[in-house]
């Protein structure tokens, strides 16, 4: 395992879905021939992260898989990359669901080698955010996503696609801008980029005061949560977005934003996180019951599930803001569990959409009698978001509320009761959808087959996994965070 | 120090000299390849002078009017490498000159003898004389198109050239009468002990150098002839005033404040830390509007202007070594912006020869009809709003880290600012490649040398945006080995 541990394993996770892309826009033009190709770099790169998962060593609270170079010496960048428990989960979630997205991809016509070489781009972007431990090397791949994303939902989304994909651009990069004022502000005080430096070392920002770069930090990771008010490109990106990159999107880019939120905000500046830590709170609440109540209102199934995303993320930032060992594992629980369940809510709906044309709810119904096999798997999915017992979203939602509970006893039990809005809407979606009598869209479709049937399983069997053997990723969030509690005091 | 040291001024006589071959060739004969072939590898020449120099550096020569250091030698490699890549991207354009392609690189090596010269003299008079030689190559070129647009422009030029140095002369006038000599450091010394808004002539004298200068590099408010000119005139001209010319107003710039008017630092940083900001925010707010590529990449550069400027105004800021920040900062700047501009600009100009149509609209579904070049075209254009990994993302990051270690962290927020509007048409020109759908699918390719120039250049952008320590390091020698 320390043999593994000292190669240059992490490296070639990160990057091999780009070194794959460039081989593919090179050498490859027959279509089926990319979509092997792409299978196979994915599910190389998910083979390579379930073996690093492995071989991460449960008793140290260190980073690892460390890679640490100097790359920019008069800026002291470096090149810096490594894993710890709150990372390694997101890297085997974010290879996952890029593996899973290939496949549901397949169904894509148009423009083939280039939607598969932005969502390898894509892919690589996301992993190089999870690892990057200099700070600038963690803006570089926030930003590498950015493109890959706008290109997949304006060629390749439906409806109103380049409104979105411009929305979400505009939004992405008034947070990155915010963000990289941040950085550099964080840079001129302290002299480094270095993560885990900072991270050990109070920071006292010489040029601005450290809530203003709290702030900064904060509206860029609460633009990708997203938090409300700054959630409305998420509805927007989601409908139109072609399946694969709503799965994508709502699996580990909304991550992105928690992710970082813990990384930077929570370990850099523990004072600040637990002078606003109320404010916080507040941000999740709103979050989690607006967007439950926004459901209700929603006749596309994606902007449905979009909302109830923007409810879900809520639960992140309720744990984040708990700032305790139990909350911020159960955020972290939460992240994992809404990337596996949502990402199989959406590949459902896409394989309902590319069947019966439409997502617009009133139109659908019955569809359970033509395709079992999809509304076996859908009702699964939704149960599972619900937070049904033995499932992931069960226990993750249950660890953030034992986390908050103490502490904030109103907040948490507002939050409580958003869990019966989704339930509510859940079900009643799932009625309309699947069962009741037939619409005349649904009178001539089919069912699902074999290979579009593989990713669906395979975020079943991790959604059972984690709500049945919870600690697979627990003792992975727990060792991660449990160096901020020190810094927390 | 008071001789005629011919061998110092080598590399700007051999670049003349080259013009002149050039020229007489085009007479004898009438392949033009073989005229283009000898203004490219006749470059080699003023190179190797260039590096003979590096042994001489410190060396002060003329009558203490051109001096060679890592400053001067800076600029001499980075003109003479634009230079080259500017011919070799001009042969797709070249034709619709006609007769005149002799001329036209007679005038190119010309203006960049100027342009050398601009970077190593450190004397009024010759500093006047080599913007003039630089100024009056750049008017005959900008009307090569001989179409009535590309003559307003040159015309444009020339009368707004020819006012501005007006304005300098009088300037350079006062600060003579003030100081009794035209030697930088002579006036640095003879300067009166005063604050610069105490002294009228002084001022004055300073205000209208500024305003030679600014029209050099195209900084608000003497940027009124861009857009036109970067409209009507020819694409590979432009591509060259784009690039070439703003780093050599852009050093003298550096030179004659830094060494003339180091004293008054206090004073001029505000004013050139105000013209920064008002250069970025006119570039990229008036970019938006534009649906003429050629004059959105106008107001573009006087945008970026407008971020150089911010290094020129950081004046107190120095790295571990000592060195000052800014200056190097704005020298990193210039190299990187010089090779991501000159990639765009070429992948405009092979789309230009192809759809005649500088019209943004028109690079719908460029990515389907010619990848490679789209993907360079975004590449540059990605580079250009600051967007890592690519080359000008460092300079940014380097300019800013001048201003807050200067005491302009307020300059640098505006500076984050404007490259979050400039997305907004850099991008849209990405969107129109890639996502909207062509009109005409039908392939293209570049020619061959165009091809080379705009590989050389992307491939420099990714290098540099990958690995940016090694120009750094460059820009940081120019500046430390700066003669003050």
């Amino acid at each position: 395992m320390q043999a593994i541990r000292d190669t240059a394993w992490l490296n070639i996770i990160v990057f091999l879905p780009a070194a794959g892309a460039i081989v593919l826009a090179l050498a490859l033009k027959d279509a089926k021939k990319i979509r092997v190709w792409a299978t196979l770099v994915t599910f190389a790169t998910l083979a390579l992260s379930v073996i690093m998962y492995v071989a991460f060593d449960r008793s140290s609270q260190d980073f690892q898989f460390v890679t640490q170079r100097n790359w920019f010496p008069d800026f002291n960048v470096q090149y810096f990359l490594g894993v710890d428990g709150l990372s390694a989960p997101l890297v085997l979630l974010t290879a996952l669901l890029g593996f899973a997205s290939v496949i549901v991809s397949f169904s894509v016509k148009v423009r083939v080698k280039e939607y598969y070489v932005w969502l390898l781009l894509l892919e690589t972007g996301v992993l190089g955010v999870f690892t990057s431990l200099d700070l600038l090397m963690f803006f570089l791949f926030w930003e590498v996503e950015l493109l890959p994303m706008y290109l997949l939902i304006s060629i390749w989304g439906s409806g109103r696609k380049e409104y979105s994909a411009m929305k979400f651009l505009i939004f992405t990069i008034a947070g990155s801008a915010s963000m990289l004022i941040g950085i550099l502000i964080i840079y001129f005080s302290m002299g480094t980029f270095d993560m885990v430096q900072l991270a050990n070392t109070p920071v006292n920002a010489a040029v601005f005061s450290s809530q203003a770069v709290f702030w900064l930090l904060f509206i860029a990771f609460a633009i990708k949560l997203p938090v409300w008010p700054v959630h409305t490109w998420l509805p927007d990106a989601h409908t139109d977005a072609p399946t694969a990159v709503s799965v994508m999107l709502a699996g580990i880019l909304l991550k992105m934003g928690g992710y970082g939120m813990i990384r930077l905000n929570v370990s850099i500046f523990p004072e600040v996180a637990k002078q606003y830590q109320p404010i916080l709170i507040g941000l999740a609440v709103v979050s989690i019951i607006l967007g439950a109540l926004a459901v209700f209102r929603q006749k596309d199934l994606k902007r449905l599930v979009a909302y109830s995303s923007v409810s879900h993320m809520g639960f992140v930032l309720l744990g984040i803001g708990s700032l305790g060992t139990v909350g911020l594992t159960g955020a972290g629980m939460q992240m994992f569990a809404h990337g596996t369940i949502t990402g199989m809510l959406f590949m459902s709906i896409g394989l309902i959409y590319e069947r019966a044309h439409t997502r617009q709810i009133p139109e659908l119904s019955g569809l359970a009698s033509r395709m079992p096999i999809i509304a076996i798997m859908m009702v699964l999915a939704g149960l599972a978001s619900l937070g049904l017992p033995s499932m992931s979203g069960f226990i993750s939602e249950l660890t953030v509320f034992v986390g908050t509970f103490g502490q904030y006893h109103v907040a948490t039990i507002i939050a409580v009761s958003s869990i019966a809005l989704t339930a509510g809407y859940i079900l009643w979606t799932v009625q309309r959808v699947l069962f009741g009598g037939q619409s005349e869209k649904a009178s001539h479709i089919s069912d699902t087959t074999a290979i579009e049937m593989i990713p669906l399983l395979v975020m079943l069997a991790m959604i059972f996994l984690v709500g049945l053997y919870p600690s697979i990723i627990t003792d992975y969030f727990k060792l991660g965070i449990e160096p901020l509690m020190g810094r927390l005091g | 120090m008071n001789d005629v040291n011919v061998f110092l001024l080598s590399p700007e006589i051999s670049m003349a000299g080259l013009a002149l071959a050039v020229i007489l060739l085009d007479l004898f004969t009438t392949r033009k390849s073989l005229v283009a072939g000898l203004a490219l590898v006749g470059l080699v020449v003023p190179t190797i002078f260039s590096i003979l120099l590096l042994d001489k550096r410190g060396d002060i020569g003329f009558y203490d009017a051109l001096v060679v250091d890592d400053f001067s030698l800076f600029f001499k490699f980075l003109t003479i490498a634009v230079a080259g890549l500017v011919i070799l991207g001009a042969q797709e354009h070249i034709n619709k000159f006609k007769r005149f392609q002799g001329e036209f690189y007679a005038l190119i090596i010309l203006s960049s003898a100027g342009m050398m010269l601009m970077a190593s003299v450190v004397d009024l008079i010759a500093i006047y004389i080599s913007l003039e030689l630089t100024s009056l190559s750049m008017a005959g070129l900008i009307t090569f198109m001989r179409t009535g647009r590309s003559a307003e422009a040159g015309i444009k030029f020339l009368v707004l050239s020819a006012i501005s140095s007006a304005f300098m002369l009088y300037g350079m006038a006062l600060i003579f009468g003030l100081t009794g000599t035209t030697k930088l450091d002579g006036i640095a010394l003879q300067l009166p002990d005063q604050r610069l808004f105490e002294n009228p002539a002084m001022l004055l004298g300073i205000l209208f150098m500024i305003a030679g200068f600014g029209f050099k590099i195209s900084s608000v408010p003497f940027q009124m002839w861009v857009p036109d000119v970067y409209q009507g005139g020819p694409l590979p001209v432009i591509a060259f005033l784009s690039v070439a010319s703003k780093a050599a107003g852009f050093a003298v710039l550096i030179r004659v404040f830094y060494l003339a008017f180091a004293d008054l630092a206090v004073d001029w940083k505000m004013l050139f830390a105000v013209l920064a900001a008002l250069s970025m925010f006119l570039g990229n707010l008036v970019a938006i509007s534009q649906n003429n590529i050629k004059r959105m990449l106008g107001y573009s550069s006087i945008a970026h202007a407008g971020y150089i400027l911010i290094g020129v105004a950081a004046i107190s800021g120095v790295n571990a070594d000592g060195v000052p920040l800014g200056p190097s900062s704005a020298l990193f700047y210039l190299a990187t912006y010089a090779i991501t501009n000159l990639t765009a600009f070429f992948a405009v100009s092979a789309v230009s020869a192809k759809i005649n149509s500088d019209n943004i609209e028109d690079y719908s579904g460029l990515a389907q009809r010619n990848p490679i070049l789209a993907l360079s075209l975004a590449i540059a254009l990605v580079s250009l709003t600051g967007i890592p990994p690519t080359a000008v993302f460092w300079a940014k990051l380097y300019i800013f880290n001048a201003a807050v270690q200067s005491g302009l962290a307020w300059l640098a927020i505006i500076g984050v600012i404007n490259s979050v509007i400039s997305a907004y048409f850099y991008l849209r020109v990405i969107k129109n490649m890639y996502v909207r759908p062509a009109a005409d699918t039908s392939k293209f390719m570049p020619g061959v040398p165009l091809g080379i120039a705009i590989t050389v250049a992307t491939v420099a952008v990714l290098v540099f945006g990958f690995w940016p320590p090694y120009l750094l390091k460059v820009a940081n020698d120019a500046v430390a080995g700066m003669i003050f």
